[in-house]
């Protein structure tokens, strides 16, 4: 739905842009693809690595890791698989309802689904080419440990 | 050719990794191919309306606009503005890094760039309505509410704790990758 929304505003905004600058719309799609260009190199590098992770770590083997009682450690466990998976959305959520429904607490599932939108240990690399290093790190750290706060306090809101 | 093959060095030697997968673990191999397809396909879904409006926001926006709307002096407009562009977003979050990169490149100011950055990995719309059908409402709100608090506190605690070599690094790299 939203893609499509992206679609028609990117659609509507070249035509405009086309109407009243030809020049100019055409540097703007040479930009484009040359952004594109710039970084499709590791695009493809994390597409496959992130295949290779999905085959290796199935949605068993985290349910084994994350599951009942596991507690602090589980939530830490939870955490390190969610900062370094890059599972895209619509797949994360299910799989998190699936987790919890097999036995896995809301606090485990809150830092995995955190961890896993905020943290990209796979992407570091390209994030890095954008900001450097420090502020890379420094924003992915702070990312993990807020996850934790954010578990903690839907453990208390939904208990 | 060389170049290009250097450029793409790694891509080239994780394919080369995946077959062998598929020799010494065909299942593995196999199920690995198919969520690089699936999950190609996505961004390839996604990705060039995003560079479309990326190449447009380059082209037509001027850097004096953007300083006024997300640079230094923007204030709680400029917050406002990359949290909710941030959040209208769809795609894989390092999709949103060239983004960024070009908001850099025009002005932006870097605590806005992180508040964006914040927003598109945990506050896209799209994706709360995802997680509130199969987490429950309750969830989704909890941890949205505790987000926004959470982005802007890691978006000034990054802007504080890099000197004025770090950002000045920062945006070099920005004009050199867009």
């Amino acid at each position: 739905m939203f893609t499509i929304v992206l679609y028609i505003l990117a659609a509507v905004l070249l035509l405009v842009s086309f109407v009243k600058d030809r020049r100019k719309t055409k540097m703007a799609l040479k930009k484009a693809w040359k952004s594109f260009e710039n970084i499709l190199p590791q695009f493809i590098a994390i597409l496959i690595i992130v295949g290779i992770m999905l085959a290796i770590i199935s949605p068993e083997m985290i349910s084994r890791l994350i599951g009942n009682q596991s507690g602090w450690i589980g939530m830490l466990v939870a955490a390190t698989i969610g900062a370094i998976t890059l599972i895209p959305g619509f797949v994360a959520f299910p799989l998190a309802a699936a987790l919890l429904n097999g036995g896995a607490g809301f606090m485990q599932i809150a830092v995995f689904i955190s961890t896993l939108m905020m943290v990209g240990v796979v992407t570091i690399p390209v994030e890095i080419s954008y900001f450097g290093k420090k502020a890379t790190l420094l924003r992915n750290a702070m990312a993990f440990l807020f996850s934790f706060v954010v578990a903690i306090v839907i453990g208390v809101v939904l208990k | 050719m060389i170049k290009l093959m250097i450029r793409y060095r790694v891509a080239l030697a994780l394919i080369g990794i995946n077959l062998l997968l598929l020799i010494i673990s065909p299942a593995i191999g196999r199920t690995s191919i198919e969520m690089t397809g699936n999950n190609a396909m996505e961004m390839l879904a996604v990705i060039p309306p995003i560079f479309i409006l990326l190449g447009l926001l380059d082209v037509w926006i001027k850097r004096e606009t953007m300083i006024k709307l997300m640079g230094e002096k923007s204030g709680l407009v400029g917050i406002l503005i990359a949290f909710l562009m941030g959040s209208a977003a769809a795609g894989p979050l390092y999709a949103a890094f060239p983004v960024a990169g070009l908001l850099l490149k025009k002005g932006s100011k870097l605590s806005n760039v992180f508040i964006f950055i914040g927003a598109w990995s945990t506050t896209k719309i799209p994706l709360l309505l995802f997680e509130a059908s199969a987490m429950g409402w309750k969830f989704m709100l909890t941890r949205f509410m505790i987000n926004i608090v959470g982005i802007g506190m890691i978006a000034f605690a990054i802007e504080k704790l890099l000197g004025s070599e770090d950002k000045k690094e920062i945006y070099e790299k920005a004009t050199e990758m867009n």
